[in-house]
């Protein structure tokens, strides 16, 4: 069957992720996590493309990703820099590090910097509680975390991404 | 089941025949294993869980492997990735086993360390007449960790025991360890309702925190006819503070397939579901390793080991709910849906996922069955106390000394774990309280935690089980910034269908926190009791039934804390 591509690419991607679990049952949450995976958020058009090829209601696709913290319907930076707040960190002071990071970047949890090059976010428990307080940066853990050490973690990315740029 | 009458004479001599050759298979790999690992004089285990990786753990492991061929010890020497080794909080570990001598665990590894030890240690051990003692230098010896403490000491390992010796990604070492032995004894020689009397008889209660006999619950569940019957593994462990289920599908994630794979011969189910949290992608991806060579090796699939017994089993990630780990809620997300919990009964068992007889167990409890099949109930229920036997796994964190993933026997004392296990309180500060149960438990102050972990004690106090969670709390943390701290957690995650827990939980959080801010009066903690009631009462599931425990457990045991933050009103006032 010869296939038609839109040339949108949040289009074309999320077509290529719906069939490989449209005949799967329940398999809604995970296509929402691959179409997450390749693009950092789960864009509009992937949305109504998922929402049409799987036959779901569009409100139903967004009921899901709403609820659960997991989902982002907006693009976040480049580099992401997750604050864990379990209680293990919670109680070593994790508020403290997410205020120097609010401090050090300008901006509150859930957004990303005008430069559009970090986003912060706060997650719950990565299962790593013996070397709390934890924050972890583009997958790279950092442990016994303190205020003191944040703003050595974001000239370390921003060099980092200088270079890359 | 397959139906054999439908089967010609010819077709059944050939499925008599594949089932035999995946046997003598799965029994070549497992003797090629032991007697490959038997080949080597010198063994380096080194820990390759989520915690010692994100302490540097990879790094370590490629030094490890890189040294040990640049040294030319590729012959005599053997470096393994495991599973969990325990105390995290020093990770990462290696641990070296040397034939005719004790084993060395180190701490806090580098890989220059790592080098080091290869050349300084390992290659000097084998050089070395075994009686004869070998000189270390200080700055090696100073990361030895002695395995005489009492934090090894004072463990029963079970559920972790297979976890710190072997490969998580290799089906191989699973098979050469006695894995798989328990299914095949299953599928062998027990009917169902022999393996159901035998849970039963061990006295397994369900480790994801609510403590259901799990013999009860297949017994219910093998009752019901339908036409398609599902097993689902919950592994959304959402206690933020505790790690046990992910170290357990890091670490030995056959050991969880092979219980899951009993436990539906037993019920008769027909498929199973494995619900992993998102923000475990180690665990992900050693149960999706698991589940291929599984299938690959005919242990998943049509007529397991020749049984007639068919069972396949799916993956499914959740996505950041913590009341996806109420069953009823976690079968909504199973569905595609929002995680919302629904009135029960019915009961899963009657009707569960997509409407299907369904039984759901805990990560943990289904690594403790192919144990129990193995070792008989009796020994299971020798470990333990009256009503909980066997052991418990806990993630002890927070202000303790060693802080890591622990197991012992069920009726240890608080106080052994924390004070003999841990280390004690870190800093040398005074102990307060300590947590079990996370969001859903509750505070278990210095003067009481005489306490033996059991179900039902635990319960007794104010707090619970819970999956595994056990935080320390020393002498400066504030208890009301902790219940407030668990509460908004809580509320952040109701998912918002009934009121009690939707509006009940919001209200008590704006009260909580008023107090905790020094503007609350005496008042405000009559209704922030009595709020806690109602919930405690009238809520749907146990997201909201449990929210209250920590904030009514540290007004029972703490009420000084708050006290001291209210504002004096009425006849209080001078």
């Amino acid at each position: 069957m010869a296939e038609e591509k839109s040339g949108n690419k949040y289009i074309d991607e999320s077509v290529n992720v719906v069939k490989k679990w449209k005949n799967k049952r329940g398999s809604l949450i995970m296509a929402l996590h691959e179409i997450q995976g390749v693009f950092g958020y789960i864009p509009w058009e992937s949305a109504r493309t998922v929402a049409e090829q799987m036959n779901i209601p569009l409100a139903r696709i967004y009921e899901v990703l709403t609820f659960y913290n997991y989902f982002k319907l907006e693009a976040p930076g480049k580099v992401i820099i997750s604050v864990c707040d379990g209680t293990a960190c919670h109680i070593k002071g994790s508020m403290n590090v997410l205020d120097a990071f609010k401090q050090e970047l300008g901006v509150e949890e859930n957004e990303t910097t005008p430069d559009r090059l970090f986003h912060l976010q706060v997650v719950r428990c990565l299962g790593c509680c013996g070397l709390s307080p934890v924050a972890v940066v583009n997958g790279k853990t950092y442990s016994s975390v303190t205020a003191g050490d944040v703003k050595n973690i974001v000239a370390e990315w921003r060099a980092k991404e200088a270079e890359t740029a | 089941m397959v139906d054999e009458t439908k089967l010609t004479p010819e077709m059944q001599e050939k499925l008599a025949k594949v089932a035999a050759a995946q046997r003598e298979n799965l029994e070549k790999m497992a003797k090629e294993q032991k007697e490959l690992a038997e080949k080597y004089d010198v063994h380096i285990f080194c820990c390759n869980s989520t915690s010692c990786r994100s302490a540097g753990g990879e790094s370590v492991l490629e030094a490890l492997e890189s040294a040990v061929k640049s040294n030319e010890l590729e012959e005599k020497v053997r470096v393994v990735k495991t599973g969990c080794m325990g105390l995290c909080s020093l990770g990462p570990l290696v641990q070296i086993e040397i034939k005719g001598r004790e084993p060395v665990m180190y701490k806090k590894v580098t890989p220059l360390l790592a080098r080091l030890i290869v050349l300084e240690y390992v290659a000097k051990a084998i050089e070395t007449p075994k009686e004869q003692p070998l000189e270390i230098s200080e700055f090696l010896s100073e990361h030895i960790l002695p395995l005489d403490i009492p934090f090894f000491t004072k463990q029963e390992k079970v559920v972790l025991s297979n976890m710190c010796k072997s490969n998580p990604e290799s089906l191989a070492e699973y098979v050469a360890h006695g894995g798989y032995q328990a299914l095949k004894k299953v599928l062998d020689t027990m009917k169902p309702e022999e393996v159901i009397e035998e849970i039963k008889k061990s006295g397994l209660r369900g480790r994801g925190g609510a403590g259901f006999p799990t013999g009860l619950k297949w017994e219910f569940a093998s009752k019901v006819t339908d036409t398609e019957k599902f097993f689902i593994c919950n592994a959304d462990e959402g206690d933020p503070g505790a790690y046990m289920d992910s170290c357990t599908l890091e670490g030995d994630p056959h050991a969880v397939l092979e219980g899951m794979l009993i436990g539906a011969y037993a019920m008769g189910a027909t498929t199973g579901w494995f619900y992993i949290r998102a923000e475990y992608p180690l665990a992900v991806e050693r149960m999706e390793n698991a589940i291929r060579q599984a299938k690959k090796f005919g242990l998943l699939g049509n007529n397991i080991l020749g049984s007639g017994f068919n069972f396949m089993v799916e993956l499914r990630l959740g996505a950041g709910a913590f009341v996806c780990g109420e069953e009823t809620a976690l079968m909504a997300s199973l569905e595609g849906k929002r995680g919302s919990p629904r009135p029960r009964p019915p009961y899963p068992v009657k009707s569960g996922l997509f409407g299907k007889s369904s039984c759901i167990n805990n990560v943990e409890t289904l690594a403790n069955i192919p144990k129990i099949i193995a070792k008989g109930a009796d020994w299971f229920a020798s470990m333990g106390t009256d009503k909980s036997k066997g052991t418990k796994v806990f993630a002890l964190t927070g202000r303790v000394q060693n802080g890591g993933l622990v197991e012992v026997p069920m009726g240890t004392t608080i106080r052994e774990i924390v004070e003999e296990i841990g280390g004690g309180v870190a800093d040398g500060k005074k102990l307060k309280a300590v947590q079990t149960g996370g969001p859903s438990g509750g505070l278990i102050p210095e003067d009481q935690i005489d306490l033996q972990v059991c179900y039902d004690r635990l319960k007794a106090v104010g707090s619970i089980m819970g999956s595994g969670g056990m935080i320390v709390m020393d002498e400066d943390d504030s208890i009301v910034d902790i219940a407030t701290f668990y509460l908004g957690f809580t509320v952040d995650e109701s998912c918002g269908k009934c009121a009690p827990c939707r509006i009940g939980g919001y209200q008590m959080l704006q009260l909580l926190k008023k107090v905790a801010d020094r503007k609350g009066t005496k008042e405000d903690v009559e209704k922030i009791k009595q709020i806690a009631h109602a919930m405690q009462k009238a809520s749907l599931c146990g997201l909201g039934m449990t929210a209250p425990n920590p904030v009514l457990s540290s007004l029972k045991f703490f009420p000084e804390e708050y006290e001291e933050r209210l504002i004096k009103t009425g006849s209080d006032a001078e």
